[in-house]
């Protein structure tokens, strides 16, 4: 039971003032994904059965690791930002929204520098 | 997680069937909802028969038939029986709309009535629309201005005043928010199709002086970025209007703020 007004319960802590960076980056990051996803994926599928030798042959050229790194980062930002928002739209309850919330952050920037820290020992050590 | 089945005292029964009328005409079969906080029962679906040569062609003349002269207790809002004042949006053969403008014809079968999705029933077909209407108030519906009032009025150019054609002509009945999934989830906090157009009719009003307070007041990813362009808004208005249209033209606006 509550006596706050109907007015008060709308306008809740007001406008966090957040929000265009992350709708901007999503549109940004998904319309940079379709050039640098067929840039990735060419390369990528022809080192598909030559084993390790075939992928250290591709990633040590410059071109094919730097398209790679800027496809790991957009991807993963764009994937942690997508899940934000399924978070955000379908957990209701406030301390699983945060956990699922820091967990997604956690997972995706993970990975995203897993994958470029890959790429880049695969470059350096050619 | 998302609450996609109803808790056990809302989930639906069938209801009374209600005798059809002797007048003779051709008979239309109305499953309408049901529901009274007085009597602690579940809600459930009634059955009426209309009688077509008796009664007017819209949804909302065979309401007015039932209630008259089948069952006074089926209760509804409805004023002004022409699409102008908003009150007898309900969920009519699937979809939210006007029951005055919408036509019987219009439906296949048996005529499916229940109140608008996911509010808080009153009463039979009567949603709670406190909460929309405190987040319609708190977009600040109103002309702000800080110049000096002039003697006369605020002048607006032909060309300014089209830019609201598409936005004054809504009557705020509700439908759009309550179609819309985004809504239905975090109608809370996110202020919905509804707030969002009329909030956007006042940030291109050429009149108005408060458009960066305006726009700060929206930045939020909940109030307005809840928005997935859904589109279930523009395809339910029984005034024909884009609630979608106007939030991406908000969030182009966030967009060319920071260009």
């Amino acid at each position: 039971m509550s006596y706050k007004s109907d007015y008060s319960r709308a306008h809740g802590h007001g406008a966090a003032g957040e929000g265009l960076h992350h709708w901007w980056s999503q549109r940004v990051t998904s319309i940079a994904l379709i050039p640098l996803t067929l840039l990735f994926l060419f390369p990528f599928g022809r080192t598909l059965g030559g084993g390790h030798e075939a992928f250290v042959a591709t990633y040590s050229n410059l071109w094919h690791a730097l398209v790679a790194v800027l496809f790991i980062i957009a991807a993963f930002a764009h994937l942690q930002q997508g899940l934000q928002t399924v978070i955000e739209d379908y957990v209701p309850n406030k301390t699983q929204r945060t956990a699922a919330l820091l967990v997604n952050m956690l997972l995706c920037w993970a990975l995203g520098a897993a994958g470029v820290l890959s790429v880049a020992t695969v470059l350096f050590s050619a | 997680m998302v609450q996609l089945t109803l808790p056990k005292n809302s989930q639906m029964r069938t209801g009374k069937t209600w005798p059809k009328p002797e007048s003779g005409g051709a008979l239309r079969k109305f499953q309408i909802y049901r529901w009274s906080p007085d009597d602690g029962d579940n809600p459930r679906v009634d059955t009426y028969f209309v009688d077509l040569d008796d009664c007017g062609p819209m949804v909302l003349d065979a309401l007015i038939y039932i209630k008259t002269k089948i069952d006074p207790t089926l209760t509804f809002r409805r004023s002004c029986r022409e699409g102008i004042c908003g009150s007898c949006a309900m969920n009519i053969d699937g979809h939210n709309t006007l029951a005055c403008i919408f036509g019987m014809d219009e439906v296949k079968g048996d005529v499916k009535i229940y109140p608008l999705p996911h509010m808080p029933v009153i009463k039979d077909l009567i949603p709670d629309l406190t909460h929309f209407y405190a987040q319609h108030a708190s977009i600040k519906p109103w002309l702000e201005t800080k110049s000096n009032t002039p003697a006369k009025e605020w002048r607006q150019s032909i060309e300014d005043r089209e830019k609201l054609d598409g936005l004054y002509e809504c009557v705020m009945c509700a439908c759009c928010s309550t179609s819309c999934p985004s809504y239905w989830w975090n109608g809370d906090r996110y202020l919905g199709p509804a707030a969002l157009l009329h909030a956007y009719r006042w940030l291109i009003d050429s009149r108005d002086e408060a458009t960066g307070e305006r726009l700060d007041d929206l930045h939020d990813p909940f109030k307005l970025y809840r928005c997935h362009t859904i589109m279930n808004c523009a395809k339910t208005c029984p005034k024909g209007l884009n609630p979608a249209k106007a939030i991406a033209e908000v969030k182009k606006m966030m967009v060319e703020r920071v260009l």
